[in-house]
């Protein structure tokens, strides 16, 4: 199986690009965008701000092309590592900072924004897409789910159990694996013994597509096409995107123990980022100003989310057991009275 | 009892499009029990639907269909395998509202059989519902008789957060009893004072109800005025009804078919020591099952409690 590729890692064209320039401008400003706030929460991280935090650099064209081939209120199921997929469907940069803070509120989106809180759990939250995309058709709605995962999560049961119920019942729903060649410390050729996870669609009954994940413009066109088999009722599709995280699995990792530096280079040379800016130049569509300008604009846009997350107050410890059901139960009650008279809250 | 579940699941479905049942063999068949029979007539293969055998896959995709707002009822074969759910249920069922601090809920019902007494195969007679009680973010209901397993069932359906229905096995075609017609609801969180007494207050719920009221006949003869307390839900379990009767008899026997440690009976004897020790006129009878396997069929007996055994241990606490 070769990789559907339409930009060459050089910036050159393979095929016709799925979208016209200023589509492509507006796609290589959000995947900035995006990795302005994975260093900025790298650095917080650091400084000892955010608890641990899974980046997501060089994963940009992955999560940027294929949430841009999305209807506002498709439904997306993703993990820690999606911040950028969630952003561009609509979860805030403040509530995702929020949620590595430490704070569930960080977890409730505005309110229509049909993005689930991020999946800390690998593999049981492709079945929350399935079930999400089942519903809009049995109420003969044309939304459909996405889910993203990474490789590793296709070892997980609950991957098996996912694709085959979404093929059986014709469910609308997109599988979008990044394969980023790793799962914390182990290759993928630990996680299977198939050439590509793309072809594991074919045993489920439904297409399977292998992309170049670092070339936005093919993430876009197979993921278009995926959701448009799902709005159209045709059901599932399996995506893969071949690309590679360049940073550590998260703040708490060092790549150096199962890595070549020299592995890490070679991607790096066909970062999704200089890949689309050699295109866009070369189409005469950028310079310097422009994207420092989309620099700037990000960072203060980054910087106003940090204040407003940091800025909200620690809540009430009144308030710790309201999450819990819809109304507090009696049982939880008498526990936070107690936990309130030994905080001397009464 | 099966009958007046199956009326419940006819009732909620028929006001309701919203819910939707999902389960191996419910449709078609009507499942194991037949407690689903005749619901895919009448709703269709849409909105009754015969699943593939994977239980994390059933649970989990009802999850997101409960997020995206309809109201799944599950249904889980057997007790014994709801563990491959498990994961579902305490990694995401019983979190997503906290989690996402009530933006996203999953008003969803899981039901299923459970408990010994029919002799049945390895994995076919557990008694864990200790395990959902500690769980956070779910309620668990427990049927004990026809009427309580409709009103409990129309009750969980129509709950904003997730609960687990428990149904005795052995009595899905052992008990007979007047049900009303219309849709009748148990409150979830609420126990029942099904026998008035003065001695000793007997806590059970479920298969145990019925073995706590045969045992309260017996101690009645032994002229022992037994109290016996449905609990129903056992979480969030409602220990005012408990203190309030064990304040009256200052004894108090508490009975549940699950293992013993760190079980249901541990559960409410820690609430009774907390909350009415000074009223106790005797130490707090426990009898339950063992920290053993369910044994099969030929030793399952020795088990499983029945109303010897709760009122042997009424007739000890009246000796103190
Ligand atoms: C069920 C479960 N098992 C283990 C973990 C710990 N864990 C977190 S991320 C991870 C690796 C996942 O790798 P992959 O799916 O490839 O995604 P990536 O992190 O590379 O994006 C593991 C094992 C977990 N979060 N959940």
């Amino acid at each position: 199986m070769q990789p559907l590729q339409i930009l060459h890692p050089d910036g050159t064209l393979a095929a016709a690009p799925p979208v016209g320039r200023d589509e492509a401008r507006r796609l290589f400003a959000a995947m900035v965008h995006a990795r302005v706030y994975d260093r900025k929460a790298t650095a917080m991280q650091k400084q000892g701000r955010l608890a641990t935090y899974a980046p997501f650099e060089g994963q940009e064209a992955a999560q940027i092309g294929s949430a841009a081939a999305l209807r506002p209120d498709d439904w997306m199921v993703a993990t820690y590592r999606d911040a950028a997929a969630m952003w561009m469907q609509g979860y805030l940069w403040e509530d995702l900072l929020l949620g590595r803070i430490g704070d569930e509120r960080g977890g409730s989106p505005p309110e229509g924004v049909p993005v689930l809180p991020p999946s800390i759990t690998v593999g049981a939250h492709m079945l929350h897409a399935v079930g999400l995309g089942w519903a809009e058709r049995l109420r003969g709605e044309d939304r459909i789910a996405i889910t993203y995962f990474g490789d590793g999560a296709t070892s997980e049961g609950d991957f098996h159990e996912a694709m085959n119920f979404a093929a059986v019942f014709t469910v609308p729903v997109v599988f979008l694996c990044q394969n980023n060649q790793y799962a914390i410390s182990m290759p993928v050729s630990r996680q299977t013994a198939s050439a590509t996870i793309a072809q594991k669609a074919d045993a489920y009954g439904m297409p399977g597509v292998l992309v170049d994940g670092n070339d936005v413009f093919a993430v876009l066109a197979a993921t278009a096409e995926a959701v448009a088999r799902a709005r159209a009722g045709e059901g599932p599709t399996l995506i893969e995107a071949l690309t590679y995280r360049t940073g550590p699995h998260t703040t708490a990792d060092d790549p150096g123990r199962y890595r070549s530096g020299d592995e890490a280079a070679a991607w790096r040379e066909r970062d999704p980022i200089d890949r689309l800016r050699a295109h866009l130049r070369a189409e005469g569509a950028w310079d310097e100003a422009w994207e420092q300008g989309i620099l700037d604009e990000a960072a203060a846009a980054i910087e106003a989310a940090v204040a407003r997350a940091e800025a909200l107050e620690v809540w009430h410890p009144r308030e710790i057991v309201d999450g819990m059901y819809a109304e507090p139960t009696a049982p939880l009650l008498r526990q936070r009275d107690a936990l309130l008279r030994d905080l001397g809250e009464s | 009892m099966a009958q007046a579940i199956n009326q419940a699941l006819h009732q909620a479905m028929g006001a309701d499009d919203r819910v939707v049942l999902l389960g191996e063999d419910v449709g078609r068949t009507g499942g194991v029990f037949r407690v689903t029979d005749g619901l895919q007539e009448a709703y269709g293969e849409a909105r009754v639907v015969d699943t593939p055998v994977a239980e994390s896959g059933i649970v989990g995709a009802a999850f997101g269909m409960a997020v995206a707002g309809l109201r799944p009822v599950v249904e889980i074969q057997f007790m014994g395998f709801t563990y491959p759910a498990y994961d579902q249920i305490v990694s995401h069922v019983g979190r997503i509202r906290n989690r996402s601090r009530h933006r996203f809920t999953a008003p969803m019902v899981i039901r299923f059989p459970y408990g010994g007494g029919i002799g049945a195969a390895e994995h076919h007679s557990e008694s864990t519902e200790a395990l959902y009680a500690h769980t956070p973010g779910v309620k668990v209901a427990v049927a004990s008789g026809p009427r309580v397993a409709k009103g409990l069932l129309l009750a969980a359906i129509e709950d904003p957060d997730p609960v687990i229905v428990m149904e005795p096995i052995r009595l899905y075609r052992a008990i007979r009893e007047e049900v009303p017609d219309g849709p009748t609801i148990v409150p979830l969180g609420v126990a029942e004072v099904v026998r008035p007494g003065s001695d000793v207050t007997v806590v059970a719920y479920g298969s145990m109800l019925r073995e706590s009221l045969r045992a309260a006949e017996v101690l009645e003869g032994a002229g022992v005025s037994a109290e016996v307390i449905d609990l129903r839900t056992v979480s969030p379990l409602d220990a005012d009804t408990v203190i309030a009767s064990v304040e009256r008899t200052g004894r108090a026997v508490v009975v549940a078919e699950g293992h013993r440690t760190a079980g249901m009976t541990a559960e409410i004897a820690a609430l009774i020591g907390e909350r009415a020790l000074y009223s106790l006129l005797a130490p707090v009878e426990r009898v339950s099952g063992l920290d053993t396997v369910v044994p099969l069929k030929r030793a399952e007996q020795y088990y499983v409690p029945d109303a010897a055994r709760i009122a042997a241990a009424a007739a000890r606490t009246m000796e103190a």
